[in-house]
């Protein structure tokens, strides 16, 4: 039975720059008691989709109907959607820190929810709150109804925002990529716990994710969202493994989870359309492999016996582009060709920071390792398990309690200021987030050259060639040299760090959480991008990441840290067949979804066109199909 | 707790020494000479000398400022030059003046400021929110005693000249005297010192709420299904708050060391009229007591936000713990 069915819903949002068109004219069913889930990149749409149906976005023009328990959703009046929020539908968000009020305890925030719809007593509704977070999981749940979002961890954060939004037993819930800022064991508890909460109290949930990979573990159907618009529904085995969309497709060829090791991924080449103007016809043409001439017109909506719904021209399969050459690989750089097979070795380093109360608290233990040269290393851990700071005291930029580095035969401890210098040339870092880490004041050819005006190697006309020279090999636009890194997209702004830390040739990168900000599909052109520079430029790469099918794809040897040790250190082959250490097994049973592969045998019922005006659907004959084929 | 208590007044004290150092060093290296005024245009030098001599003033700087201290430790500030009086007593007559004042003016502002920045923040760039920012620049660029002449003029004079007294001109009266006296006589600066203020914090607030309804626990809340009220104040308010609080402690602070312009144009005996006259005076130890009382005031006003930020923010309480 239908619990929520959305129709043509439409929303758009005034902004300075013109209307955003973020949903346009997309429908959908959720069935009583099943897992469904929202698949799409940035801007794809489906956050705003799911907040506007409650309400929550200021400023929206929704049209269409949202038809939850026989009610239209839009149409209810401020208060009637009151009641509706936090009692029929609950809501889940990702940052579970910035979610909560910081300034009011967790069990304050529950109780507060549910007196604010039920008459009850607070000694009632405590109580109530405290069984709830003991449901969730939470240890010790009279004890920490008392504590503030802050004195929890992130895992247990959200667990607290499971409990609130169960609170009064509502029949749908909201989850708005729940387990996105987590760490991947952390996300697997979540999931598990959010599947386990639907069945409990019956409730029905629409999860919201970037990630295929994590929504086809636990979600019954799938929709697959694209600037804005709906381009394939299904149940997600059959999207997963015989996707019917070419962008669906396309998405699965770009994820690392979904390729086997050493395949290089398929980036789906471009850029996604600006929402303030979209194509009128198909969204994804644009960067569509299958693009036809009829694209330019609004798909047809076709039907599969299986219950596939795809918005898509293309009949049959959606084909698979030739994956990307990759050049020959080169050897790996040294400038003095007697130095040994590593570039790295960090032995029996120890950082520990002192506290002002109690013992001082160790960063990193104990940790020895080498870096060999032409490698790409992997270093994996959840959040504050120190791999930042292991990579940092790598590059010299904070200074071990105790142990050495030695970076091709020179201890970094004993290095004098020349020295350092012409290190610093030799060891580049690559950092997360390539919105916090390029000044927005500065035009992005000053911030490539920096390397060549801090170390004197080139100025003028020279240099401002050097710098265009790098933003062709790294696949931005030369012409783009006097533009502010807030008029890239995330992707280039990745490819402006760099084309700064490969300026001046360096032996060792330190990739830092490198694609971790970065949608799927641009993910995979960055890691095709750092691969190439690798075997053209004979580059070492020290490769930090959390993402497990990631660090997997790249890796030649992986790492394993925990509480600032290495636990294990193996190929990177032999650590995913035959793990070790129960917190490797741990992670990787995290990170790997169950993928079914026997790919769907389907039919189709059939093609509708979209609906313009005209309430019915007109149905296509075959022929016409046919014949729109180029 | 404590500990971080002791270094604030620890603190505070050094800022008062230093004060005490600076106003010191400015009265020595200032070429008018306290005896002449007290001795007047025609006195003889012996006579000044005499003068000097029984203010101390013919010591060497350092003992003038240990005998301060010294005195001070003791309780005792010193006698004015001008009148002989004891400046304790100047001070203890005054400061009840500017304290009516500001506190009075404080509870307005605020009750002016806070709701119109509250409704801008709530429809930004509506009418109302143009509306509120229009009072805020007006309030803002309006000087002072402009906007207090007009008050009497309008409030006073005109009704007066009418045959209708509305207010008095100015003018104090004790609150222990008659209450409702003390209010009548001060409507009028209230209302002038807040609406210059309350323009302040209208900005402010409106600033501080926009911040805090983008938050994404705003949204938490209005997904919980909350009422419209209660997000606005138990919500967003809440957290829109400590900025507020700071801002209004070194407002106090700054005010009760003297409300000058107020003072002056309402004819109210407080600190700051006190302190103007004393300076046209060059009467030296009743400056001095001035501007360290009023950082006497600023030092205890800070000390007292950070405590209270300590109760507003629970990430500041917990981890003082």
């Amino acid at each position: 039975m239908a619990l929520l069915e959305v129709s043509n819903l439409v929303v758009d949002i005034p902004t300075e720059d013109g209307t955003v068109h973020a949903v346009q004219d997309v429908s959908f069913t959720v069935h009583e008691g099943e897992f469904f889930g929202i698949v799409g990149e940035s801007g794809s749409g489906k956050s705003v989709m799911v907040q506007s149906i409650m309400g929550l976005v200021a400023g929206a023009r929704t049209s269409g109907t949202v038809d939850f328990r026989g009610r239209n959703l839009l149409a209810l009046d401020d208060e009637a959607m009151r009641s509706v929020r936090g009692r029929e539908i609950g809501m889940i968000f990702q940052d579970p820190l910035s979610s909560l009020h910081p300034q009011y305890t967790v069990g304050w925030q529950i109780v507060e929810q549910i007196r604010a719809h039920e008459k009850i007593s607070q000694q009632a509704a405590k109580a109530r709150a405290i069984e709830l977070l003991e449901r969730v999981r939470i240890p010790d749940a009279a004890a920490r109804f008392d504590a503030y979002p802050h004195q929890f961890s992130g895992g247990m954060r959200q667990r607290v925002m499971i409990a609130m939004a169960l609170s009064l037993g509502p029949a749908l819930i909201i989850a708005d990529e729940p387990t996105t800022a987590l760490d991947s064991t952390v996300q697997a508890q979540i999931l598990d716990l959010l599947d386990e909460m639907r069945r409990e109290f019956g409730a029905t949930v629409v999860m919201i994710s970037h990630d295929l990979g994590v929504l086809a573990r636990v979600a019954d159907r799938v929709m697959v969202m694209y600037a804005g618009r709906r381009m394939e529904l299904g149940e997600s085995a059959n999207v997963l493994c015989s996707p019917a969309h070419p962008y669906t497709a396309g998405l699965l060829r770009s994820s690392a989870f979904n390729r086997e090791p050493g395949t290089p991924l398929v980036p789906i080449a471009g850029r996604p359309p600006s929402l303030l103007a979209p194509p009128s016809g198909c969204a994804f043409a644009s960067r569509c492999p299958d693009a036809m001439s009829i694209c330019s017109e609004r798909p047809p909506l076709r039907r599969y016996d299986d219950g596939t719904e795809v918005a898509c021209w293309l009949e049959g399969e959606p084909g698979e582009p030739p994956a990307p050459e990759l050049p020959p690989a080169v050897e790996a750089r040294s400038d003095d060709p007697a130095a040994d097979a590593s570039i790295v070795r960090v032995e029996s380093l120890r950082l520990a920071f002192p506290q002002r109360r109690g013992p001082a608290s160790v960063v990193l233990d104990d940790i020895t390792l080498e870096v060999r040269r032409g490698e790409t290393l992997g270093l994996v851990g959840e959040s504050g398990c120190g791999k930042t700071t292991l990579a940092r005291a790598i590059a010299g930029l904070v200074a071990p309690t105790a142990g050495t580095v030695t970076f091709d035969g020179h201890e970094l401890s004993t290095l004098g200021r020349r020295e350092w210098r012409s290190l610093r040339r030799r060891v580049q870092v690559v950092f997360q987030d390539p919105f916090g880490s390029l000044n927005p004041r500065r035009r992005v050819g000053s911030i490539i050259g920096d390397p060549f005006r801090i170390h004197g190697l080139a100025s003028g006309a020279e240099r401002r060639a050097e710098v265009q020279e790098l933003m062709e090999l790294v696949g931005l636009n030369p012409e783009h040299y006097n533009r502010f890194p807030s008029q890239f997209s995330g992707g280039q702004r990745q490819r402006i760090g760099i084309a700064r830390a490969i300026a001046l040739k360096p032996e060792l990168v330190i990739l830092d959480e490198p694609v971790s900000a970065l949608d799927v599909s641009i993910q995979a052109q960055v890691l095709n991008l750092l691969d190439e520079l690798q075997r053209t430029l004979g580059l070492t790469y020290l490769f930090i990441s959390h993402d497990l099918s990631v660090v997997r794809h790249v890796c030649d040897r992986i790492a394993v840290m925990e509480g600032g040790r290495i636990i294990e250190l193996d190929d990177a082959d032999r650590l995913y067949r035959d793990p070790q250490q129960p917190f490797t097994k741990r992670l990787l049973a995290a990170a790997a979804p169950e993928i079914p592969r026997t790919p769907a045998r389907r039919r189709l019922v059939r093609a509708a066109r979209p609906r313009e005006a005209g309430p019915a659907p007109v149905l296509l004959p075959e022929r016409a199909i046919e014949g729109a084929r180029r | 707790m404590t500990r971080f208590i002791l270094s604030r007044v620890g603190f505070g004290l050094l800022v008062l020494f230093l004060l005490s150092v600076f106003v010191f060093v400015l009265f020595y290296v200032s070429p008018s000479d306290p005896a002449r005024i007290i001795a007047g245009d025609k006195a003889t030098e012996e006579l000044m000398a005499q003068i000097r001599v029984k203010l101390g003033l013919d010591q060497p700087i350092y003992v003038q400022y240990l005998n301060f201290v010294g005195n001070l430790l003791r309780g005792d500030i010193g006698f004015s030059y001008r009148s002989g009086l004891p400046v304790s007593d100047l001070l203890y007559a005054r400061i009840p003046v500017t304290m009516s004042l500001v506190f009075g003016a404080v509870v307005l502002w605020l009750a002016i400021g806070i709701p119109i920045g509250i409704a801008s923040a709530k429809h930004p760039g509506s009418l109302r929110d143009r509306f509120g920012q229009g009072f805020a620049i007006v309030g803002i660029s309006f000087p002072t005693f402009v906007l207090g002449m007009m008050a009497l003029f309008l409030l006073y004079f005109l009704p007066t000249k009418a045959g209708v007294t509305l207010f008095p001109p100015g003018g104090y009266v004790p609150f222990a005297q008659d209450p409702l006296g003390w209010a009548w006589h001060l409507i009028l600066p209230w209302t002038t010192l807040a609406l210059v203020v309350a323009a302040v914090y209208a900005r402010l607030t409106r600033g501080q709420m926009l911040e805090v309804l983008g938050q994404d626990y705003i949204r938490t809340a209005r997904a919980k299904g909350l009422t419209e009220r209660r997000i606005t104040y138990t919500h967003a308010f809440r957290s829109a708050m400590p900025p507020l609080v700071t801002q209004l402690g070194i407002d106090i602070g700054l005010m009760l060391g003297g409300v000058i312009v107020i003072e002056q144009v309402f004819g109210l005996l407080g600190v700051g009229s006190l302190a103007v006259t004393s300076v046209a005076m060059q009467d030296r130890p009743v400056v001095i007591a001035i501007v360290l009382l009023g950082g006497v005031f600023v030092v205890v006003a800070n000390l007292v936000v950070d405590l209270l930020y300590a109760v507003l923010d629970s990430r500041v309480r917990t981890a003082a713990r």
